[in-house]
């Protein structure tokens, strides 16, 4: 194929990915966008295959089956509530495959035109460090957070004496090996690269903590798309760049949204330190306060009398695997000609988007479920606020308490709903570690118990 | 009347001449010009860098503006489209993979290309596995 042809492709290649994007502006025409990425992807690796330098197909065709074999059954049998673990495992590989395509580069630059082993011009060196550094702190920093996650390690920030130190030292570290391979070429200097970037990536990533995920998972999303870049920056390929370019802008943007929803700045988040499993409330301070606690039973009496109920969804909600039969007793709801509505915070859940994905494959209709600034202030004319699995997000200690840690980020008001029912398993605090004072309003009503038992208990007693 | 309408016309025909061959000569020495930049460019690299550096900042801009768009009911699928498309590095890995001879470079190529598919199948497919449940549902 010749060169001008192939460029072209390429630049097919990169608009198809914009318009998948770009159909993500709604759900009806998302899923036309997803075909646009695929036909991208396509056409992307189709020009490659046809380019001079590819002469030998198996060894490529193996790994095209082996990998589209492990992803399609990986992606095939995830759970929905398992999502953000899966994004963060899938951010690490992009990252490890940016390494590798950088150190085949290194030592067989004839094969991308960028001169011979040991003679790369210095321009494409700084590109490939650049893109490899990147792809190496990705790869170490997503298995942090996939570990994370999953539960393998504890939420909880892991932090030491002198860390901001150590990490400074080792970002001065990477930029002085990256000088020193462009003088040298030494393939000892790209190892040490790729070795200083892992250490990084892990103590980048180790003390945030467990609720800050949506932000790392958007950051570490973010640096595979700069990965991608720096890597089509030394190949010249312009998909690459272009590619990297959307999706590390895209990454960015998921950031600074999430931050939004915390009313915290990206350094604090990365900074870290914050959240992860804090102790309750002081007992004492517990004991002089009353708690209304209600059964199933007193919580279906109340919404069969409601006018509408808005439902909010949170963490919990996922880790109890709630959203069925949070769905069948909203559905009881609409039957007894009750509206029910859904409000999600930015931040609920531990990826951006994460508790939409749920209630979608609980098959709640899209559109009945709303953005904080939409529904914000229907909370007034409700007379139920049913709150599952949330806490800080509805903690108005972010409103009224300036010595609050979360104050000044945008809350749900659902202290405003004429009753809040508040499904939680104990009177602990959230995630912030503090302690929520719509517990002990007087139009609070506690359901102790696992989220799903009690939306189970709420249908039987509907019946 | 007539006659001087002519000549003023004649005259403005040979300025325009004059100009449009003026102009022909410029265009020839941005011709050449942007030859030897080019050919310069191919030797050197520093101009190859700023073209790519272009339609990296471009490419910046359109994602910027793009994904502002995207509903935040879906940033689920975005972040799952996203991490399906920038396993687009795969085109590094196949040309890395492709030659005849097996050398270091090619085994590296090949682990990379396992990697990339494994991001790619599964990246859009769990995309496509989010974007099914978003349906809106009959209203009754």
């Amino acid at each position: 194929m010749s060169h001008n042809l192939s460029a072209v492709a390429y630049l097919v290649a990169s608009i198809c990915f914009i318009m998948a994007l770009r159909g993500l502006s709604s759900p009806v025409t998302a899923r036309a966008g997803n075909l646009y990425g695929v036909i991208g992807m396509v056409i992307a690796i189709a020009t490659t295959l046809a380019s001079p330098g590819v002469l030998s197909y198996w060894m490529i065709l193996i790994g095209v089956l082996i990998g589209g074999s492990i992803g399609t059954v990986v992606a095939l049998r995830i759970q929905m509530t398992a999502l953000p673990q899966l994004v963060a495992a899938y951010h690490s590989l992009v990252g490890l495959a940016a390494v590798f395509v950088a150190a085949a580069a290194f030592y067989q630059p004839s094969a991308y035109g960028i001169g011979t082993f040991g003679q790369i011009p210095v321009g494409s060196l700084v590109e490939m460090s650049i893109g490899t550094a990147i792809g190496a702190v990705t790869f170490t920093g997503s298995i942090i957070a996939f570990g994370k996650l999953q539960g393998i390690m504890s939420g909880a920030p892991i932090v030491f004496p002198g860390q901001h130190a150590l990490n400074a030292l080792l970002g001065i570290a990477l930029i002085s090996l990256v000088a020193w391979m462009c003088v040298d070429q030494s393939p000892m200097y790209f190892w040490l690269i790729v070795i200083v970037a892992f250490v990084l990536g892990v103590l980048i990533i180790i003390p945030i903590g467990g609720a800050d995920m949506p932000v790392v998972i958007s950051m570490l999303n973010s640096y595979s798309g700069w990965a991608a870049c720096g890597i089509g920056f030394t190949l010249g390929n312009t998909a690459l760049i272009i590619t990297g370019a959307l999706v590390g802008s895209s990454g960015a943007i998921l950031s600074y949204i999430m931050c939004k929803g915390m009313n915290r700045s990206f350094f604090s988040v990365i900074l870290g330190g914050f959240g992860g499993e804090s102790a309750g409330p002081d007992a004492a301070m517990l004991k002089d306060r009353t708690v209304r606690s209600g059964s199933a039973e007193d919580a279906a009496f109340i919404m069969k009398n409601a006018g509408s109920v808005i439902i909010v969804p949170g963490y919990g909600m996922a880790v109890a695997q709630a959203q069925h039969a949070l769905r069948e007793m909203a559905d009881m709801l609409k039957k007894e000609g009750i509206t029910v509505r859904y409000a999600i915070h930015p931040v609920a859940g531990r990826m951006p988007g994460h508790m939409n994905v749920l209630l979608a494959e609980a098959n709640v209709p899209y559109d009945e479920v709303f953005e904080l600034d939409e529904i914000n202030r229907d909370f007034a004319g409700a007379d139920v606020a049913f709150v599952i699995g949330a806490n800080d997000v509805t903690n108005p200690a972010a409103k009224n308490d300036p010595a609050s840690p979360i104050y000044g980020m945008p809350i749900l008001d659902v202290e405003r709903a004429g009753t809040v029912l508040f499904i939680k398993r104990s009177l602990g605090s959230g995630y912030a570690g503090i302690e929520n004072e719509l517990f002990f309003r007087d139009n609070t009503m506690m359901l102790f118990a696992d989220a799903k038992k009690m939306c189970e208990d709420i249908v039987k007693a509907l019946e | 009347m007539t006659g001087m309408q002519a000549e003023e016309l004649v005259r403005k025909a040979e300025e325009l001449a004059r100009k449009s061959a003026e102009l022909a000569q410029q265009a020839d020495t941005l011709l050449q010009e942007a030859t030897r930049v080019t050919v310069a460019g191919a030797s050197g690299g520093g101009d190859q860098f700023i073209f790519l550096f272009s339609i990296f900042v471009l490419a910046v801009f359109v994602g910027y503006y793009v994904v502002w768009n995207v509903t935040p009911a879906l940033h689920s699928p975005l972040m799952g489209v996203t991490n399906a498309i920038s396993s687009v590095i795969i085109v590094g890995a196949l040309i890395a993979a492709g030659p005849a001879d097996i050398s270091l470079s090619k085994v590296f190529g090949f682990v990379a290309v396992v990697l990339a598919s494994i991001n790619i199948f599964g990246g859009f497919i769990v995309t496509q596995r989010m974007l099914q449940m978003f349906k809106r549902k009959p209203k009754k």
